[in-house]
């Protein structure tokens, strides 16, 4: 077993993939980046939370990252795990989840990134309910963001603000 | 948060908690409490139900065993391990939570868990929203064409299905593939440009088990079988999680 996010650190490291953060540049928007429970704190450790953080580094910039606190092994769950989402308490769910509201508005951050598809769903649907300004998104699409490549059908986690940034292939957008 | 005394109604032996202390290594640590509540104070979940990890811990403890069957807690804590994580003497409280949803009757534990844990094993392909070996492989090379030809520098971007020898077994959350496909394409599009070497599987592809979440051990294993066993019959190296 081994989790993308190991390789895309690797993969950046070798060379093989050259993200560019420099579409941020002016932006400056700020990315937070949520440490899903199962990846790190219960399977590969702090580890895997670094690896998580140089990639977001690589693909936003450095001086564009905030941490969250508490983070890595000792991040709270937002809890959108352990089935939360399907077991139909959602008034529950919701509950639990202000402590994470809380701490990505604590940050500033226009973006949360979400490595787990849980975490996605459940960041998304507080920060609707609570009423938050940030965007929930997974890490492929900033990657491929900074890595030129990231064609207009594919940003449907993204703000305004860059729907048109680095558009690949704007001409195929439907 | 506590708003009632726990009341202590004559002798009563504390099976549940025994019995998952026989599952445990060390027994779970389940019997060294120091009750300093760190592990409440920093849980999500503390005040759900009245309830938070130290207070179920006690009432395991105490033997109150129908009382915590009642509760809807157990499905409220995500057993995400904070409370380990931070307990000085490391007690498994997310491993009584997990034996509490696995001594519920079927038929009474929530049914959005129940049913994705009994839908996987629609199709081999393992999927909670019942995709079946065709759907998948209709939508990925459907999607892969579509990119291939809207964007040319793409044009020899694969995507592949049951390709022997890979060193990567991609797997892929259901969600993708059913309700937001072009989702896939920018991680085709990451795997193409570092050449990696990958294949999905028509078997076993779907990533999600919430046979874990509703504490069905057995479908759980059968599960993961499923998906173990169509990794080796490829020959892939590695089991891929897109997470």
């Amino acid at each position: 077993m081994i989790s993308i996010i190991e390789l895309y650190a690797r993969w950046i490291r070798e060379g093989k993939l050259k993200p560019n953060p420099e579409w941020n540049n002016d932006l400056k928007l700020k990315f937070t980046v949520q440490d899903p429970c199962q990846l790190v704190r219960k399977s590969l450790g702090d580890p895997i939370a670094e690896d998580l953080r140089f990639i977001t580094k690589s693909v936003v910039g450095e001086e564009n990252f905030v941490d969250m606190q508490p983070n890595r092994s000792n991040n709270f769950c937002c809890g959108g795990g352990g089935g939360f989402l399907q077991s139909g308490f959602p008034e529950a769910r919701r509950y639990y989840g202000r402590l994470k509201f809380e701490q990505v508005m604590e940050t500033g951050a226009d973006y949360c990134i979400t490595p787990c598809h849980n975490c996605h769903a459940q960041i998304h649907d507080i920060q609707e309910h609570y009423g938050g300004a940030y965007h929930c998104v997974h890490i492929w699409t900033l990657l491929c963001l900074s890595l030129g490549v990231l064609g207009p059908n594919e940003r449907e986690y993204l703000g305004d603000e860059l729907k048109e940034v680095w558009v690949f292939h704007p001409e195929s957008g439907m | 948060m506590s708003s009632e005394v726990i009341k202590i109604k004559g002798k009563r032996k504390s099976t549940f908690k025994d019995k998952v202390m026989d599952l445990l290594p060390e027994g779970g640590n389940l019997n060294l409490c120091l009750t300093c509540g760190v592990c409440a104070s920093g849980c999500p979940a503390t005040g759900l139900e009245d309830m938070d990890p130290r207070k179920f811990l006690r009432m395991a403890a105490l033997g109150m065993d129908e009382e915590l069957l009642s509760s809807n807690w157990a499905w409220m804590c995500t057993m995400c391990q904070r409370c380990i994580y931070a307990c000085p003497m490391k007690i498994d409280i997310p491993a009584l939570v997990f034996n509490l949803r696995g001594s519920w009757p079927k038929d009474k534990q929530p049914k959005g868990i129940r049913a994705s844990c009994e839908m996987a094993f629609k199709h081999e392909t393992m999927s909670a929203m019942g995709a079946s070996e065709e759907d998948f492989r209709f939508v990925v090379e459907d999607v892969l064409e579509e990119y291939q030809e809207s964007q040319p520098e793409f044009a020899d971007m694969q995507a592949p299905l049951n390709k022997e020898g890979s060193e990567f077994f991609l797997n892929q959350n259901s969600r993708e593939p059913v309700t937001e496909p072009d989702e896939m394409v920018p991680l085709w599009k990451i795997l193409h440009l570092a050449g990696a070497d990958w294949t999905y599987g028509t078997k076993g592809w779907a990533a999600e088990n919430y046979c874990l979440f509703c504490a069905d051990t057995k479908m759980w294993e059968q599960n993961v079988r499923v998906k173990a066993e169509a990794v080796d019959a490829l020959g892939c190296k590695y089991w891929l999680n897109t997470e």
